[in-house]
């Protein structure tokens, strides 16, 4: 046989021996996720389907975090369309206000994901949780109603890229950077329809938080979904949160890669994404001199605790630039008291940042941070498309929480080298 | 079966919050959301599509968001067919799963202007320029796919295929 990691999680839940690249087939699901903006769509198709109960009411997740707290009367309905549904289904893992995180942070936390698992859920960064070694991927709505229905889903086998890593990130320099890197290099379709797969030496030195931040962004470049190898530092995370046993794939010797990229960690370089498109990339050295009204720093994407440290420990004992709105969001309610517990909450207030509650608000241009004509964010986000954050004419630069804090303070896109530490 | 209608033409990259911007995602209502469909990159598109009208696009249209209401916006303003060069895979598996028609064909997308009038024949995958004649094959659906379609969409083959 040879198959890739993604290839053998799909094999085994397709009670298939071997598959290849390209074949159809239905597969048993692990996990059903969705949010307030997909789940009431889903909901509707569920009814089509005219039976009581969902396939096993402890494998569906619903989290109200998008437009949540409800920023208006229609975003209200649609969340209690969704707490209603919870209800009726006795759905166990639905997460109300106060126990509601950023889905894609939160799923992790509770122990809803193992290694092994096949996940999908009705929002594109599900592809998040391959950094546990699950295959989890972004599907519709209709996906998600008939997962919740029939427990299965159908998957076309993905071929893979393979991105070797070797050395050590610098110390400004973080899973992001990686990320906004290789979709520069390969493109928006980069990787469209396939799994990337990252492996090598250099995966060691990778935290979690920036595992689930690279493989967040998979679908950035196109992909289908994104995946690392279980080694230790996943395995005790899992030990951490989850109560299962991990089931741990690895890619078969002789597994057959479309393309392989060898990446040398200590090369890559602060790198934001430029509007309108995530792989319209610069390496800080090369942005020039960019003004900015807005610093976002949190999401799905970059709204874990690691995260929040960078940015505090960039804006201690400093103000940011007045003119510079400066809105942190932790992910979930989890990070944001480990946040107060650690002093990063009073740092941001001090430093003249505001804290918000969890939510994907201002990411999508949803509530929490929207952008007028002209304006220009630095954003730890996912996306920097036409009118993303707000007005069709605003623009946002995708960046990490390390050079998202060092432009606060200055105003500019900024490089976080060139500030000195307190 | 077969669609006629005029092409409205974009380029590379059409992203998922230009076919339906975020902001009117408080809804799930269809045609609320077909109201508001490409309003960030083509203002005048709902004021001029009409029922059977065609899309034409170049690569990876339909990236970004998992959001439904994408192609359901699009199928709701009127549009019979999309034809891209290439689909984004989200936007892929959601238009097969609510019926939405799509055909991947670069060379006609390189042979359809705006405006220029579009036959599509769903039956063999024959996408006609009918303004200049040319025509062109669109690769077929695999059978899996086609069997979906069929059924009108996921829910029903489900219910067929799966469930019973």
């Amino acid at each position: 046989m040879s198959m890739t990691m993604s290839q053998k999680i799909l094999a085994a839940h397709a009670n298939l021996d071997e598959v290849r690249a390209g074949q159809l087939v239905m597969a048993d699901l692990d996990l059903v996720l969705g949010n307030d903006i997909t789940a009431p769509v889903a909901i509707k198709e569920f009814a089509k389907f005219g039976i009581d109960k969902v396939f096993d009411r402890k494998k569906v997740a619903l989290v109200p975090d998008h437009f949540t707290p409800n920023k208006d009367i229609k975003a209200a309905q649609q969340c209690k369309m969704m707490r209603e549904f919870a209800t009726d289904k006795e759905i166990e893992n639905y997460f109300e206000i106060g126990q509601m995180g950023i889905e894609h942070a939160l799923l992790p936390e509770q122990g809803l994901v193992d290694a092994g698992d096949l996940i999908i859920g009705a929002d594109s960064h599900t592809c998040t949780y391959g950094a546990l070694g699950a295959f989890s991927t972004g599907v519709g709505s209709t996906d998600m109603a008939a997962g919740m229905a029939t427990g299965k889903a159908w998957f076309k086998v993905p071929s893979a890229l393979r991105f070797h890593l070797t050395g050590k990130l610098g110390k400004w320099v973080s899973g992001k950077d990686l990320i906004l890197h290789i979709i520069g290099m390969i493109g928006v379709d980069g990787a469209l329809y396939k799994s990337m797969e990252f492996t090598g030496p250099g995966v060691a030195s990778l935290g979690i938080d920036d595992r689930f931040t690279i493989c967040n962004m998979a679908i950035e470049a196109g992909a289908k979904n994104g995946i690392f190898g279980v080694d230790e530092v996943a395995l005790a995370y899992l030990a951490e949160h989850c109560e299962r046993q991990p089931v741990v794939y690895a890619p078969d010797e002789d597994a057959e890669y479309d393309a392989t990229y060898e990446i040398d960690l200590s090369q890559v370089r602060p790198t934001v994404s430029f509007p309108h498109l995530p792989d319209n990339t610069r390496t800080i050295d090369e942005v020039g001199e960019v003004k900015i009204d807005q610093v976002v720093i949190g999401s799905c994407t970059n709204g874990r605790i690691s995260d929040l440290r960078i940015a505090a420990g960039i804006l201690k004992g400093k103000k940011v630039d007045p003119r510079v709105r400066t809105i942190v969001f932790p992910a979930t309610q989890t990070i944001y008291l480990q946040a107060m517990e650690e002093g990063l909450l009073k740092t941001f207030v001090e430093s003249g940042a505001v804290v918000s509650t969890p939510t994907c608000g201002p990411c999508l241009g949803g509530h929490m941070g929207i952008l007028a004509e002209g304006e220009r964010a630095v954003a730890t986000t996912n996306r920097n498309f036409v009118g993303r954050m707000g007005h069709v004419g605003s623009e946002v630069y995708l960046a990490s929480p390390a050079v998202a804090a060092a432009s606060a303070l200055t105003g500019y896109i900024s490089n976080p080298e060139t500030i000195e530490e307190k | 079966m077969k669609a006629q209608g005029k092409a409205f033409r974009y380029g590379d990259n059409v992203d998922t919050d230009v076919i339906i911007p975020a902001r009117y995602l408080n809804t799930s209502d269809p045609k609320e959301l077909a109201s508001h469909c490409m309003e960030d990159i083509d203002a005048t598109f709902v004021d001029k599509v009409s029922d059977g009208d065609i899309m034409v696009a170049d690569r990876n249209f339909g990236c970004g968001s998992s959001r439904e209401h994408a192609p359901l916006a699009i199928k709701t303003a009127g549009i019979s067919c999309v034809i891209a060069a290439s689909f984004a895979r989200i936007f892929y598996r959601n238009a097969i799963n609510i019926g939405l028609a799509i055909l991947e064909c670069p060379e006609a997308v390189a042979g359809i202007k705006s405006d220029d009038s579009v036959e599509v024949d769903f039956s063999t995958g024959k996408i006609t320029n009918m303004s200049t004649g040319e025509s062109w094959s669109a690769e077929p659906f695999p059978p899996f796919i086609q069997k979906m379609i069929a059924s009108d969409g996921l829910i029903n083959y489900l219910k067929k295929e799966v469930l019973v």
